[in-house]
């Protein structure tokens, strides 16, 4: 016989998680059993917080299916800004809180230019004009990432992390400042069609009930799989991808070995202008292009603490968790708490997440030395 | 030469501790609370409406921002909600009990701001650094959410605001809230908290809590091993922040503006001004936390008016611009400048003023 032991079966350990798991699952059969022995009824607070959402989830699934898929389109728009912020902070260590202004300014240029090529320079309006105006606004995001790097990182260069979060806030100012004197202060109407979206919408029978689904939803969810996969290949496969994941990982060491950082900074900032061009193209078709579009940006938050300020699939998966958690929350349960909870619904979920992983869900591993 | 302490000797404990050991400090500082007190006989009543009335009110709740993200080092976004908190609380408090004096209750309310305050402090127990500024942010939100959807908090009124009544100093019929309160008073009022809480303040941060705030930004593990107990420290600096934020609140509501609708009034844009005032005035520094109040106040009135008095005629609409552009730019050119705020500019003078009139 060889001395050689197989090993023992690992141990049943109860972790903290497994715990909370459990924990779940038994107050999930309390209520079934409360239910079922009609101690709790229609009607009672408990009943309705913790049983009618689920008795009506399950009674009318084409609405569960419907309400599903908003929160899905809700939540590719969420990662397509969180990961605007997460290019930012991996290779400059700059929490970009002016990115929601600049999915607003990319949006508002894309339409502004093309105001001034259909109506003072006597383009035909049209696919070719939107296509050209498209180029102008990625012109002006370059123009703008130029800026940035030369008139506020540069001279800013490692400095501490609130400095550098306030001097976005000011380049947040400026820019709303800036964009309502060159383009005026009115709502404007994104091009959709002149872009080539799809408008319109589908309606489908499924689950014994209708499920209507608009083709501009299905187009962004598209597009935004397509530039996430474009932009995971140019990091993975490219030669400035390499760089890029060099200065993330280490300013000092990228340096050493002659990458240059106010050119990767340039670099990064133009890749979250195009990120926020995209992001404003979609945002602006579903409603329309203001600086009420500000605000979205606040709703990202909640994703990067969710996913990590580092991870860009962090960024998805937090953005899709944030999307459906608070479209679900919101049609189930706003009503009892009197409606609009979606306006913190999403920090209270990133909270609880924050309660389990400090670190959030694909952040590095904090580690804390003296 | 103007400032130099030589001479001056310390023969006593006690004047060693003095908030301000140095004479010449002494008589300056007592020269501006005159001045201080003089003002309102003197100025103009626009200046004292549009600039020293909230500005006052907003120093106590940068001094509060001030102690949690300076002193201790936790960034907070939700600092205006904790403000919206004490105007609320005071609201409901007076209209309750009537009578008991509207000073008690603004004291008051800032103990109902704490309590939130240490609620919402508590994710900081586990996550710093950004991570913990984004989740204040939860605070910000979810108090101006029940500030609009729960009624009872504005006593059921149809326009959904707080409507200031009327309340008295203690033992006299001089009106300090209300229409008929005169701007003289309001701002004596105003005067006598933001002397007293800074006082408070200043000493807590010099003594043994303030302290440990300041061992536990410098480095939080450090500070545990000496024997400082986390969780004491940063509630306790979640505590007093949200206290003052509160008392502010309740100051600016029912002192300077008389009334307001909390879910446009405590919005997410005073919160990141105020952060703002922190850093432009300096982190961890009194002075900086007045500085940068009167900064923030000052600054768009100054250019609303000040430019057309020289001579560069804007109109309304492309003003509100220009303001948005240059406080941007402006943020951004002073932080380049000088990262450590107002604060430091005044230290650098006070340095030079010592080697007057020798360069070094």
């Amino acid at each position: 016989m060889s001395d050689a032991t197989l090993p023992a079966a690992p141990a049943f350990k109860m972790t903290p998680g497994r715990w909370t798991l459990l924990g779940f699952v038994a107050f999930a059969l309390l209520i079934v059993a409360l239910v079922s022995t009609g101690t709790i009824r229609r009607g009672d607070f408990l009943y309705n917080v913790f049983a009618d959402p689920f008795v009506s989830m399950v009674d009318l699934p084409d609405l569960l299916v419907q309400t599903l898929w908003e929160g899905l389109v809700a939540g590719v728009l969420y990662a397509l800004i969180a990961l605007g912020f997460v290019l930012i902070f991996k290779a400059s260590g700059v929490f970009n809180f002016a990115q929601g202004i600049m999915v607003v300014f990319a949006a508002l240029s894309l339409v502004g230019i093309y105001e001034i090529l259909t109506l003072r320079l006597g383009f035909p309006p049209g696919f070719v004009a939107a296509i050209l105006s498209l180029f102008g606004a990625i012109g002006v995001m370059f123009v703008l990432a130029v800026v940035v790097e030369r008139v506020v990182l540069r001279p800013l260069v490692n400095q501490h992390e609130i400095i550098m979060l306030m001097a976005t806030v000011g380049l947040t100012y400026f820019l709303i400042g800036f964009g309502e004197y060159v383009f005026g202060g009115n709502p404007k109407v994104m091009i959709t069609s002149q872009l080539g979206l799809p408008t319109g919408s589908s309606t489908f029978n499924i689950l014994g009930g209708r499920v209507s689904i608009q083709h501009l939803d299905v187009a962004a969810a598209v597009i935004a799989t397509i530039m996430i996969a474009a932009l995971a290949f140019f990091f993975q496969y490219t030669r400035i991808g390499r760089a890029l994941r060099a200065v993330a990982d280490s300013h000092k060491a990228a340096l050493s070995v002659g990458i240059s950082l106010n050119q990767i900074w340039v670099i990064v900032w133009f890749t979250a202008g195009i990120v926020a061009l995209v992001t404003g193209i979609m945002w602006g078709a579903r409603s329309d292009v203001s600086f009420a579009l500000e605000i979205i940006a606040l709703k990202a938050l909640p994703v990067l603490i969710i996913g990590g300020f580092t991870s860009i699939p962090g960024a998805i998966i937090g953005g899709l968790i944030i999307g459906v958690g608070e479209k679900i929350g919101e049609f189930y349960w706003g009503p009892l708490f009197g409606g609009g909870i979606e306006s913190w619904l999403a920090y209270i979920i990133a909270l609880g997440v924050l309660m389990f992983r400090p670190q959030g869900l694909f952040g590095e591993k904090i580690i804390e030395r003296i | 030469m103007f400032y130099r302490e030589a001479g001056q000797f310390k023969t006593s404990y006690e004047t060693d501790h003095a908030t301000f050991p140095i004479r010449q400090d002494q008589i300056g500082i007592a020269l501006i609370l005159i001045a201080a007190v003089a003002l309102p006989f003197v100025s103009s009543s626009f200046a004292m409406q549009t600039v020293m009335l909230p500005s006052l009110a907003l120093v106590v709740a940068v001094i509060g921002l001030n102690i949690l993200t300076g002193y201790t080092g936790l960034i907070s976004l939700g600092s205006a909600g904790f403000m919206g908190v004490g105007a609320y609380a005071c609201y409901k408090l007076t209209t309750l009990f009537p009578e008991v004096n509207i000073l008690v209750w603004i004291l008051c309310s800032g103990f109902f701001s704490a309590a939130i305050g240490v609620f919402f402090g508590l994710p900081s127990l586990r996550i710093k650094g950004l991570y913990l500024a984004v989740a204040t942010l939860a605070a910000q939100f979810f108090l101006q959410w029940a500030f609009v959807r729960i009624p009872w908090l504005y006593n059921y009124n149809p326009s959904g605001a707080i409507e200031v009544p009327l309340r008295y100093l203690p033992f006299t019929e001089i009106a300090i809230t209300g229409p008929t309160a005169s701007l003289e008073v309001k701002y004596l009022v105003l005067l006598a908290f933001v002397v007293v809480l800074t006082w408070v303040g200043s000493n807590l941060m010099r003594g043994r809590i303030g302290r440990s705030f300041m061992a536990v930004r410098d480095m939080d593990i450090a500070a545990q091993l000496m024997g400082i107990r986390l969780l004491d420290a940063k509630l306790m600096a979640f505590a007093i922040s949200s206290f003052y934020c509160g008392v502010s609140g309740a100051l600016f509501v029912f002192i300077y503006l008389g009334g307001a609708e909390a879910g446009t009034e405590f919005s997410i844009r005073l919160s990141f001004l105020m952060l703002f005032a922190v850093i432009i005035g300096g982190l961890g520094s009194m002075i900086g936390s007045f500085l940068g109040a009167f900064f923030i106040v000052a600054l768009p009135t100054i250019l609303k008016f000040g430019a057309p008095a020289i001579g560069i005629a804007i109109t309304g609409a492309t003003a509100e611009k220009i303001v948005f552009m240059t406080i941007g730019a402006l943020t951004i050119y002073l932080l380049i400048v000088e990262p450590h705020g107002l604060a430091r500019l005044w230290q650098i003078a006070k340095q030079k003023l010592r080697a007057w009139p020798f360069p070094y």
